[in-house]
Formats: structure tokens, sequence, C-alpha cells
């Protein structure tokens, strides 16, 4: 489905190389002004997704639209890109090296120095300009690469497992960016192996594997599809004597004799139906529906297939 | 500006700057006057080495014919002692060796022997059997009642002019030695640059690979763009160097001019006044000759041929060396690729004295019409003239090689620099090229 509110879509897009097949009738669509999680263990085919968006290499069929027109030229100016293998020249400085590399995404000069210094004064870095790039920390450098990729003002951000080598500080630096980016209106691509960082700040997300599009959706709706009627429950007092239509999946005992009991609640019955049968037997300290994370979704459908 | 363009300028400015080059453009200058001075500097110091011989002479025949000039590097010192007395003086006293003649048939002179504590040089000995030898021929031409006078009579000296004659009917004149120099260095200076530039193409590939930049580059630019920013970057650099070198050594070479040119003109009113050395005539003679050789050098053509060769070579193998560096993950990798890129230029260089030999032969025409030989080759040849005919088929041969040399090379490049830790071997690299993107 190709509408004008998603910034990129994609439609069965094909790629193989000499020795496999690297993604097979992947159909993606990232809504406008979301945080969008590609998901996938190593290998999966996110990389050579995201290079197809770039520009980078060509897909051997599919097509991919950019706002909604087939991706062109034009719309390299559209996108930032940082990759996960990702570097600097050395040799350059600073200032120089970014200027160089927003220039090359089209800016022009004065622009180009006036968003740099910007963003300088933005993540705290002023000063920087003159230094080398490897006089700096890597952390430092993580900051500049980070400016190299949006600092020509791209609607649409891919990050290919950004927090891969960033220290927990400037991790966290660079997910409050993100969020403030994503605020000013701007979409984020997010691809990582890694669920947990995805989980808090993803509002869709797409998962694949070997090749293959698993699922995508909206972080919500996807969820709600993986309930599974369990219920967690912390108690005190042996819970037995439930009728058939409960069924205990998991207890364990913690401590100050509290319990700790999953129980899955057959199909058509209420929440509030299974507490009214617990009130009976236990006194309930915890009570709350088991969502599923994304890591436990990716797991079952990764093994399904 | 363009995006090409940027790359170029990055390309060009980085590396302009570095201190290396810097270093290299004022030393290049210095160390091409130091390849000539040198060996004129050694050659006149040589003097100083004398050495002294002693001469024993049983056979009484030679008399006072060792006679010293004071350049010599061999003075003879005739000794009136025994032979043994001699020998045992001869490790610990200032001469360098004795020369023993026993009595001898001039006709077969026998058991002429050297002695010296250290092994003399093949230099030594040729100048001592040398000047035998000359004595011996003295004697017997004066034992034939031929004088040396005579002698020196039918000796004579000759120069051939050479004129190349063209179908339009004009006369050149024309100097193989200086041909020959001409068409040397400018032979040399393109394998060199060839080289030194192809190499830091490939470097420089290397490493926007290793630092991994590469990808955020080619996230702006197509890989093919930045390829050819690259050559064409380091080209300039290439022809930046070439032009100061020629410029500062055109400017040290006229300061030295005005430095010693007092002293020249000094020695050329002494020589009025006292006759001039027979070997100052001659040496001014040649100085003359080889100056109206150096004037019938085309310069302006030889000029520009020579940077249509550097160019077009460059790029030939600027290319080359691109995709080799795109496949290899650090230098090391690099070795397996490097030897079918240099064969040809090497080869080039091997057979320069045989295309020297015969400039319009066989081999000198197919080595200067192949691209891959035909920068260096036709660089030799074009000092001595070459048919229009073929310099035109050579050019375009050479036009057509980089565009073919840089097609293959983008095809290699474009997956080559995002190709990590695979090992690359020739079938790799022929997938990669007939890969369609």
């Amino acid at each position: 489905m190709i509408t004008a509110l998603n910034v990129l879509d994609t439609s069965h897009i094909y790629k193989s190389y000499a020795t496999h097949t690297a993604l097979k009738d992947i159909s993606i669509s990232i809504p406008q002004q979301t945080i969008f999680g590609l998901l996938g263990p190593n290998g999966a085919g996110k990389t050579t997704l995201i290079r197809i968006i770039n520009q980078i290499i060509v897909p051997d069929s599919g097509e991919v639209f950019v706002n909604g027109e087939p991706l062109a030229p034009r719309h390299i100016g559209v996108i930032g890109y940082l990759p996960e293998e990702r570097g600097l020249y050395k040799k350059m400085k600073v200032g120089e090296q970014l200027l160089y590399l927003s220039r090359l995404k089209g800016l022009n000069k004065s622009d180009a120095v006036s968003r740099i210094k910007n963003w300088f004064e933005r993540l705290e870095i002023s000063g920087w300009s003159e230094k080398r790039v490897e006089d700096l920390s890597k952390g430092m450098q993580q900051k500049v690469q980070f400016i190299a990729t949006v600092v020509h003002d791209p609607d649409l951000i891919i990050l290919d497992e950004p927090f891969s080598g960033f220290d927990p500080i400037n991790a966290n630096l660079i997910k409050s960016e993100i969020m403030q980016l994503r605020d000013q209106g701007k979409t984020i691509i997010f691809s990582t192996h890694r669920m947990e960082s995805v989980e808090e700040i993803c509002s869709h997300i797409a998962l694949i594997n070997k090749s293959e599009k698993v699922l995508d959706g909206s972080k919500k709706e996807i969820k709600n599809r993986f309930r599974s009627n369990t219920y967690e429950i912390i108690h005190q007092g042996n819970l037995n004597g439930l009728s058939m239509n409960y069924e205990v999946l998991q207890q364990s005992g913690l401590e100050d004799d509290h319990l700790y009991t999953v129980v899955k609640i057959a199909e058509g019955l209420t929440p509030n139906q299974l507490l009214y049968e617990l009130i009976q037997h236990v006194e309930i300290h915890s009570f709350q529906e088991k969502i599923p994370s994304i890591n436990d979704i990716f797991i079952a459908e990764v093994q399904k297939k | 500006m363009s995006k090409v363009g940027l790359i170029i300028l990055r390309e060009y400015i980085t590396r302009v700057r570095k201190k290396s080059f810097i270093v290299m453009t004022i030393l290049g200058p210095l160390i091409f006057g130091g390849i000539v001075i040198v060996p004129v500097w050694l050659a006149s110091r040589e003097n100083t080495g004398q050495k002294v011989i002693a001469v024993v002479d049983d056979s009484g025949i030679f008399g006072d014919s060792f006679q010293n000039q004071g350049d010599d590097n061999i003075i003879y010192e005739y000794v009136r002692e025994p032979l043994e007395d001699v020998k045992t003086e001869v490790p610990n006293g200032y001469r360098y060796g004795l020369l023993h003649i026993p009595t001898i048939d001039l006709d077969n002179p026998q058991g002429i022997t050297f002695y010296s504590e250290g092994s003399p040089s093949l230099n030594t000995i040729g100048e001592i059997r040398g000047k035998l030898q000359s004595i011996i021929k003295d004697m017997k031409l004066s034992r034939s009642s031929i004088s040396k006078n005579t002698l020196a009579q039918l000796e004579t000296k000759v120069n051939i002019n050479t004129i190349n004659l063209s179908k339009d009917g004009t006369e050149q004149k024309g100097s193989s030695s200086v041909s020959s120099a001409v068409g040397y260095v400018s032979a040399f200076l393109i394998y060199g640059f060839i080289f030194l530039y192809g190499a830091q193409v490939m470097r420089g590939v290397i490493e926007e690979k290793s630092n991994r930049i590469v990808e955020i580059i080619i996230s702006s630019v197509k890989p093919f763009q930045l390829m050819m920013g690259k050559i064409i970057g380091v080209a300039s650099v290439g022809l930046t160097q070439f032009l100061l070198w020629v410029l500062l050594t055109f400017t040290v070479a006229s300061l030295a001019f005005s430095i010693f040119q007092p002293d020249l003109t000094a020695g050329q009113t002494g020589a009025f006044a006292q006759p001039m050395p027979e070997t100052d005539i001659a040496q001014a003679a040649a100085v003359s000759q080889v100056q109206e050789a150096i004037d019938t050098i085309n310069v302006p053509f030889i000029l520009a041929c020579f940077l249509f060769y550097f160019l077009g070579g460059y790029l030939l193998y600027g290319a080359l060396f691109a995709a080799i560096g795109s496949a290899a993950d650090t230098d090391t990798d690099t070795q397996q690729f490097m030897l079918p890129i240099a064969g040809p230029l090497i080869f080039s260089i091997v057979t320069l004295a045989s295309v020297l030999n015969d400039p319009d032969g066989p081999m000198a025409f197919w080595l200067s019409i192949i691209p891959f030989t035909s920068p260096v080759t036709m660089m030799m040849r074009i000092p001595f003239g070459v048919p229009v005919w073929q310099l035109a088929l050579s050019v375009v041969l050479l036009v057509g090689g980089f565009i073919f040399t840089t097609w293959v090379a983008s095809r290699i490049y474009r997956i080559g620099i995002l190709s990590h830790g695979t090992k690359i071997n020739y079938k790799t690299l022929g997938k990669w090229l007939f890969h369609s993107h």
C-alpha cells in the first residue's frame, strides 16, 4: 500500500548475490514521523535492504518509493545514513570533514558551515573543528559521525546498528537526539539485532529473518496480535482447585512466602473472571497481563519456521 | 561545484598539503641534479688516490720509458735494488705495489709480475698493462722506423652528422645521443610517475575501505564518481609536482649558471693569453655540438607528448590500481595482483635498450602501439622521430585502452569497496566483473 503518508515504501524487493539470496519479496511501509525498527538476526538481509534504499546497490526486482515517488538520485539529500561499518578520514580535520561530507550531500558551503556550527553547539563539542579525527576518542568520533548523518537535515534518517560501539552515555545522547528529531517531524529507521534497544523507542517494526519478512506493523498492534491470554500473578497462599478454564503454566516461589504464577485463561473469558476465581483461593499482591516482548515474539516467529 | 569536483579537490588538497609532497617537490630537482653531478664529481676526485708503484726492471730494455704525468693515477718509480729487498719493503712502505720485469723477449713478453699487499683492482692492472703495451708498441714502432708523429698523423677523428629527411623536403639535424638521453629520461619519468601515483590511488582506496568511510561516501555519490574523482585528483597532484620540478630545476639551473658564469668568462679570456690545451679545445667542441643537438630537439612537441603519455598511461594503470585497492583489505593483499599489472610496465623498461638499438624495428613498433607498454616505449622513440600514422594509432589505442581499463576497474571497484574479509582471487574478480548490478 503506497500512500502519501508513508515516507518510504518498498514493494516486492528481490536481491540475490552470486552464492545466496539476500532479500526475498520484501514489502514494507514506513509512516511519517515514526521510529521504525528494522529487526532481524545477523545476516538476515537488513543491511542489503538499507543499501538498496541508499541507492548503493540496485535490487534485482521490486521498487522503492520515497514520499510516494520512485527512488531517484535526487533523494540522496533526503536521506541520512549511518552505516554499520562506519568511519572517518583519520587525517582530516573535523570541520573540513563534515563540510566535505555535507557538500557531497548537496548542501552549499555557507549552509553547511552554519548547520555544522549549530550541531557543534547542540552536542556541546564546539571547538573541535580544527582537531584531526585521529586525535579524537572513539566516543568523540561517534558524535562527529552522527552529525555527518543528520547535518543535511534529511527527512529520513537510517541508522544501521547505531548503538554498536557507542558507549552508554553517547547511546543515551543519541537516543534523545533521535526522539527530538522524530518530534520535529523526521522519520527514523533503526536497524538492529538487539531487540531490547528497540522496545522502548520504536513505534513500528518489521522483522526480517533469512531474507524474508516475518511480520511488520505498529508495535502495539503486533503485541496485541501476540497476546496469549496469560496473566502474571503474585500472591500468598497455595493456588489449588482452579476450574478447568484456567491453566497454570508456571509457578515459582518468591521471598516472604509470596508466589509467582503464570495462568492462561481459556478463549472467551475475561481477566475479571480470573480475578474473581483467584480471590476465593489466595491473597493477591499483583496482577497483570503477560505481554510478550519483541524479543519473545521474534524468537517465537523464527522458531515457527 | 559538482560532486566529482568536490572529490577531486579533497584528494588534491589533502595530498598537496602533506609534508612528503613538499619535501619531494624540493628534493626532486636536487636528486636529479645529484644523479648528474655526483658521478662527475666522483670522477674528478679520483686523482687524489694516486698510487706509487716501484718498477724493478731486470731486462733493462725499458730504460726511462715509464714517464709520469701529473694527473695519472699511477706514479712509477724505478728502483735499482734487488727484487727481494723491495718485496719485503712494499707492505711496510708508502708504495702500493711492485712491478717486476724479468729479462723478456719483446715479441713474447713472459713473466712480468705485479706484487702488492692487497689485491689490485682490475682498473689498476688494466692501466699497468696498457702502459706496458704502449711502451712495447712504441719500441716496436721505432724498431720498424716508424715515428710516433707519423702514426699520430694516420689517426683521424671522424664525426658523423645525422640529418633527418622528411617527405616535405625539410632537413633536420639530429643527434642520436641527445635523442637517446631525452628518450631515456622521459621514458623513466613516465614509468616512475605511473608507479608512484598509481600506488597512491591504490593506497587511497584501501584507506577509505579500511577506514570504513567508503559506505558513507557512496551513499552520496556513485562508486564510479568516487573512483574517478580519486584518480583525477591524484593525477593533478602528479602534474603539479612535475610542473614544480620543471620550474624549480629551471630556476636552480639558471641561478647556478649566473653564479658560475664569471668563472667561465675568466677562463675564456685566459685562454686567449696562452694556447688552449688540446683537450680543452676538444671539450669545447663537444659542448657546442651538444648544444647544437639540443637545439634540434622539438621541446614543445616532446613536452606535449610527454604530458599525453603520462596522463594516458597513468589513467590506464591508475584505474587498475584502484580496482586492486578496492579488492584488498590491506596493502599486503594487493601483492598477488601487482605482478600482472606491473609486468607490462617493467617489460617496457627492460626492453628500452633494444628499442634504442632499433627505434624503428618491429619490437619498438609493437611495444609503442600496445597501450600497456606504449607510454614508456613511445616516449623512447619520439625523440628519434616517429611516423605520424604510428603516433596517431598509438594515441587512439591508448585512449581506448584507458577507457577499457576504467570500465573494467569500475565494475570491480563498485563491489570490491563493500566487501570486507572475503578472500579475493582472480575467480572472484571475474565474477564481479561480469556480475550485473
